[in-house]
């Protein structure tokens, strides 16, 4: 009974950690998140433009509903890490020099703040700052307009625009080839000809301001500056990104308890009918001595009271401290300056309800059965169970069976409600299992098919304005390189029917070997000659078909407003983007041939030099390496990976080893009395395990295929929850994943049945002669 | 058949066993030396009220207990220092067990229960043989829940002589059955006895069966209080009691 209750409470503590650990992680990010907000008085719409003078500010805070403003003055630089050969990209942002900050606040971790009006100070990211060890006193270098500049770092800090910080155009943070850096107005102004101008702004609004009216407002405004289109916090790289996971966590903190907390309810149930059989007399006895249904039956509550409250207990305790550890995990990534962690006590009021409820029905269900009984009945031995010839007997296989296996057949036949649930409760921790590895191989999926397929470049140059076609020459003319694709990229606003949406238009080359947009069967699309092709996801966004027109609204330069078709849909796993070929959206834009960068093939042992020279080209505003930045996003997933994985399997093997040790174990009991007559008469050790567990291994090679068809739909189904325009999680399931699913299985019914052989080692061959039942 | 029993065979030979055993802080002395010898194809009746000792002697004899102290041997081959295995497969080829409640395999049919043993035998009977020796050939394919106590007991007799057993150990076959039905079960012990020349212990707690026995070993508190022949054995059909 003990090892049961055991295997019981395991369950029920996987159900409660996992809820707790993943509500709280939740919780625990809202709260921060929402003090780190509040404190650091981040903003609420963000816009920037080309430039626009600084008296323009006062216009902008004359908008109705405008609460704060802070113009900033923000740019793209190279950055030269002593140390560090590749490329390094950085985003430069202007702190003022006279008065306070008044919005997004930096948060300070070591070091200072700089100091007004200083030439070469500069406040770093922690996150670059970490990647690359770089700490108060060092030095550091900038290619801005072509001019290498010395910068001082006198602090280390966070942002709350930044808290999740990856570069543009990328699509997973990489820490040590993108920073972000602060720096007084005036140096910065001075640096990039902004003096008395600026090109970025950030508003915070009244309470019951519209936010439609405002960024309207700010956009008409901006307008005539060059403005890119403002928008809200809700849009805001960052903050969407953070938003999306904790989305994410939220559905796994209900999908997984309820599976957990079902099974154990399922278990309860099981074990405890078979308790109450074998106590059937005792409960005549209480009843014929006058105790009613309801106190029978609070007995047996009481005692599941005591399972499941130790199961809440150590749930509550376990998951609180895997909470915090995937608090950290989460920290790696979303960089916060601090975490409140947070363990809302309805959460463990919910948890432990929820369990509470599913055990107490669980039990009342089998104890309403016996306590149903007139305390004369129950006082006889159960009726015995009616076998049958089964079915592969009848069809001839009969004489293929030997005794033992037909008595481990017709068990099964003859309880296949019993069998059936056993069968399901093990396929459930198949399917948690393979769910716990599907996410790996969907994001290295994902990742093949962009860097493998569709993007192949080995470097991509961004220029910092758009640049006629003639600069592909110089990079063309650079030693090592092979080959030069170029694009154009320009921030539109699409427009279908009612629905609009923010996005860039790339212009690419048809025929290109380095850039190829993809169609559904991942196959390389021919661009037409006009039209554009929409992300599959973006089109069903603006609810789009090819052949549809498509109003686009060009978000610079002079703001064209055109009609494009919608060409084709193409299957993308990371943004959403329009492709056309890089002429037709020169003519859409109506100017000649102009790129916004190029995407570049070189030879290996070349490179090197190549990321020297490109530092040194005026015009090249940045570069990215795709290989490396691959690899160090795998090296940085694979903790996550990793933990979602070992929590995955190990709760998995949890509900496997319950499900199977009980039904063993209720198995054992039921027929103990068969096996060891079956032992008095010659039987050995080996043959008698043999029915016992025969019947097991049967139930958990049934189980098997089933646990994939269960794994397959939970897979299914969150795939189908992480559907965003951020990234869609592609259906993606290896080998590798079914064949460690079924291993776990395996390895815990093995598990499970060296326990009952031991068992069966020690069965009382002389009481059996004796009993009757 | 020779007349006189103690010229046959020796199948069994137990010298001062005794066996102790704990329940909970008392120590119970369920055998206090046995001298007992038991010889090649008689029935013999362990008789005596409960807590004699009969049953434990019987599973000391059938290799499921072992002796505390003593000495038991059968056929010459030490028992008492066997290790499970070996007293598996002395208990497998050997021996043939008949218990008070029939311990039937309810998801097997008769033949089938039969057969179970047959199959893990050197030199069996068929299974249809044995239920035939026992007077159910007709109900074959039936399973233990479908038939009467006294059918399920005679099953049982057949599955223990399947196996060709050299010894037949029977704990209160009658136990669970009225008198007539037990006369019947009798009928099936006594015949198998007599055609097949298997050793036949018998235990029960009541004398009017003892009459049908070659000897009645009589136990008493864990020791042999008397022993004695019966000139004429009763037929199991003139039992009464």
């Amino acid at each position: 009974m003990r090892g049961q209750a055991l295997a019981i409470a395991a369950v029920i503590v996987s159900g409660v950690t996992t809820m707790v650990m993943f509500l709280s992680t939740y919780d625990s990010l809202l709260h921060t998140r929402e003090s780190y907000y509040r404190e650091n008085r981040f903003a609420e719409v963000f816009a920037s433009l080309k430039r626009a003078p600084d008296q323009l500010a006062a216009r902008i805070e004359a908008i109705p509903g405008v609460e704060r403003v802070e113009t900033r003055v923000a740019a793209a630089v190279n950055l030269d890490i002593p140390g560090f050969n590749e490329p390094v990209i950085g985003k430069l942002i202007s702190l003022p020099d006279t008065g306070e900050v008044q919005l997004n606040l930096l948060y300070l971790r070591r070091g200072r703040f700089i100091e007004p009006y200083s030439d070469d100070e500069v406040m770093l990211s922690e996150t670059f700052a970490n990647a690359h060890r770089l700490l108060p006193g060092d030095t550091l270098h900038a290619i801005i307009k072509g001019k290498r500049k010395a910068l001082t770092i006198v602090g280390i800090v966070l942002s709350p625009e930044y808290v999740y910080q990856i570069a543009p155009g990328a699509f997973f943070p990489d820490f040590k080839r993108y920073g972000v850096m602060w720096m007084g107005r005036t140096a910065l102004a001075s640096a990039y000809e902004m003096e008395g101008a600026f090109n970025d702004v950030a508003l915070t609004l009244n309470r019951g301001a519209s936010l439609g009216t405002v960024i309207d407002r700010l956009d008409e405004l901006l307008a005539r500056y060059g403005g890119y289109g403002a928008y809200a916090r809700e849009d805001q790289f960052s903050h969407r990104f953070l938003s999306e996971e904790m989305r994410q966590l939220r559905t796994m903190a209900t999908v997984f308890p309820l599976i957990f907390i079902g099974v154990a309810a399922f278990l309860l149930n099981v074990v405890l009918n078979r308790l109450i059989n074998t106590q059937r007399d005792q409960i005549a006895i209480l009843k014929a001595f006058g105790y009613s249904n309801a106190a029978v039956g609070l007995h047996y509550v009481k005692l599941v009271l005591l399972i499941v409250l130790l199961g809440v207990a150590a749930g509550v305790a376990l998951g609180v401290y895997w909470g915090k550890e995937l608090s950290l995990i989460y920290m790696e990534f979303y960089r916060f300056p601090y975490l409140h962690y947070l363990l809302r006590p309805t959460v463990v009021l919910v948890a432990a309800g929820i369990t509470f409820l599913a055990a107490v029905s669980g039990t009342l269900f089998a104890v309403r059965q016996a306590a149903a009984l007139s305390p004369a009945e129950a006082m006889r031995p159960e009726s015995p169970v009616l076998y049958r010839v089964t079915l592969p007997e009848r069809l001839g296989l009969q004489r293929f069976f030997t005794q033992p296996t037909k008595m481990i057949v017709r068990h099964i036949e003859r309880r296949p409600v019993k069998s059936l649930l056993s069968v399901i409760g093990i396929a459930l921790a198949g399917g948690i299992m393979m769910v716990g590895n599907f996410q790996e191989d969907a994001i290295r999926y994902m990742v093949e098919v962009q860097f493998s397929l569709s993007k192949r470049d080995d470097l991509s140059v961004r220029f910092i304005e758009p640049t006629a076609r003639r600069a592909l020459h110089e990079l063309q003319a650079l030693p090592g390189v092979r080959h030069v694709e170029a694009y154009r990229t320009v921030p539109v606003r699409m427009r279908f029917e009612h629905r609009s949406y923010r996005t860039a238009l790339e212009g690419v080359e048809q025929g290109g070997e380095l850039m190829r947009v993809l169609d559904s069967r991942l196959v390389p699309i021919e661009l037409p000659a006009e039209g554009v092709v929409l992300t599959d996801h973006l089109a069903a966004i603006l609810g789009v078909q090819p052949g549809d027109m498509l109003t686009i609204e060009v978000l610079e330069e002079s703001q064209p407003v055109r009609q494009v078709p919608v060409a084709a849909l193409s299957k993308q796993y990371l943004g959403v983007w329009g492709y056309m070929r890089i002429d037709a959206l020169n003519r859409l834009m109506r100017e000649g041939e102009v790129i916004s960068g190029a995407y570049l093939a070189v030879d290996p042992p070349a490179r090197e030099s190549i990321y020297a020279e490109l530092k040194e080209i005026p015009r090249v505003a940045g570069t990215v390496v795709r290989k490396t930045a691959i690899r160090s996003f795998y090296d940085t997933m694979a903790e996550t990976v990793l933990f979602f994985s070992f929590i995955a399997n190990m709760l998995g093997a949890t509900i496997a080893v319950g499900v199977v040790y009980n039904t063993a174990r209720i198995a054992l009991s039921e027929r103990g009395r068969e096996l060891a007559s079956l032992r008095v008469l010659g039987f050995t050790h080996g043959e008698i395990a043999y029915i016992l567990l025969g019947e097991l291994a049967l139930l958990t090679l049934v189980a098997i295929p089933l646990g994939f068809l269960v794994g397959e739909g939970l897979c299914a189904f969150l795939a189908s929850q992480f559907r965003t325009d951020l990234y869609r999680v592609p259906l993606v399931l290896e080998p590798d994943t079914y064949a460690n699913a079924a291993a776990v299985l395996l390895l815990s019914a093995c598990a499970s049945g060296a326990v009952i052989w031991n068992k069966l080692g020690r069965l009382d061959l002389v009481a059996v002669l004796k009993t009757r039942e | 058949m020779n007349n006189k029993i103690s010229d046959r065979e020796v199948v069994f030979h137990a010298r001062g066993v005794t066996k102790v055993y704990q329940m909970g802080e008392v120590a119970v002395h369920a055998l206090r030396g046995i001298d007992l010898d038991l010889y090649a194809g008689e029935l013999v009746v362990l008789l005596g009220p409960s807590g004699s000792g009969k049953s434990t002697l019987l599973n000391i004899l059938g290799g499921l207990d072992t002796a505390t102290s003593g000495q038991v041997s059968y056929h010459g081959r030490e028992l008492t220092r066997a290790d499970d295995r070996e007293l598996t497969e002395y208990r497998r080829h050997h021996v043939g067990f008949v218990f008070q409640f029939y311990n039937l395999i309810p998801s097997l049919t008769a033949r089938e229960n039969v057969a179970a043993v047959t199959e893990i035998a050197r030199q069996p009977m068929t299974p249809e043989a044995a239920l035939e020796v026992v007077g159910l050939g007709h109900r074959l394919d039936h399973f233990p829940s479908q038939l009467s106590g006294g059918e399920q007991q005679r099953i049982a007799i057949a599955r223990a002589i399947a196996k060709n057993p050299a010894v037949l150990l029977c704990d209160e076959p009658t136990g669970a059955l009225d008198s007539a039905t037990g006369i019947v079960v009798l009928e099936a012990l006594e015949r198998v006895n007599r055609e097949l020349g298997t050793t036949t212990v018998l235990i029960t707690h009541n004398a009017g069966i003892a009459e049908m026995a070659d000897r009645v070993i009589h136990l008493a508190d864990g020791a042999i209080a008397e022993v004695h022949l019966n000139p004429v054995k009763k037929r199991a059909r003139e039992l009464s009691w």
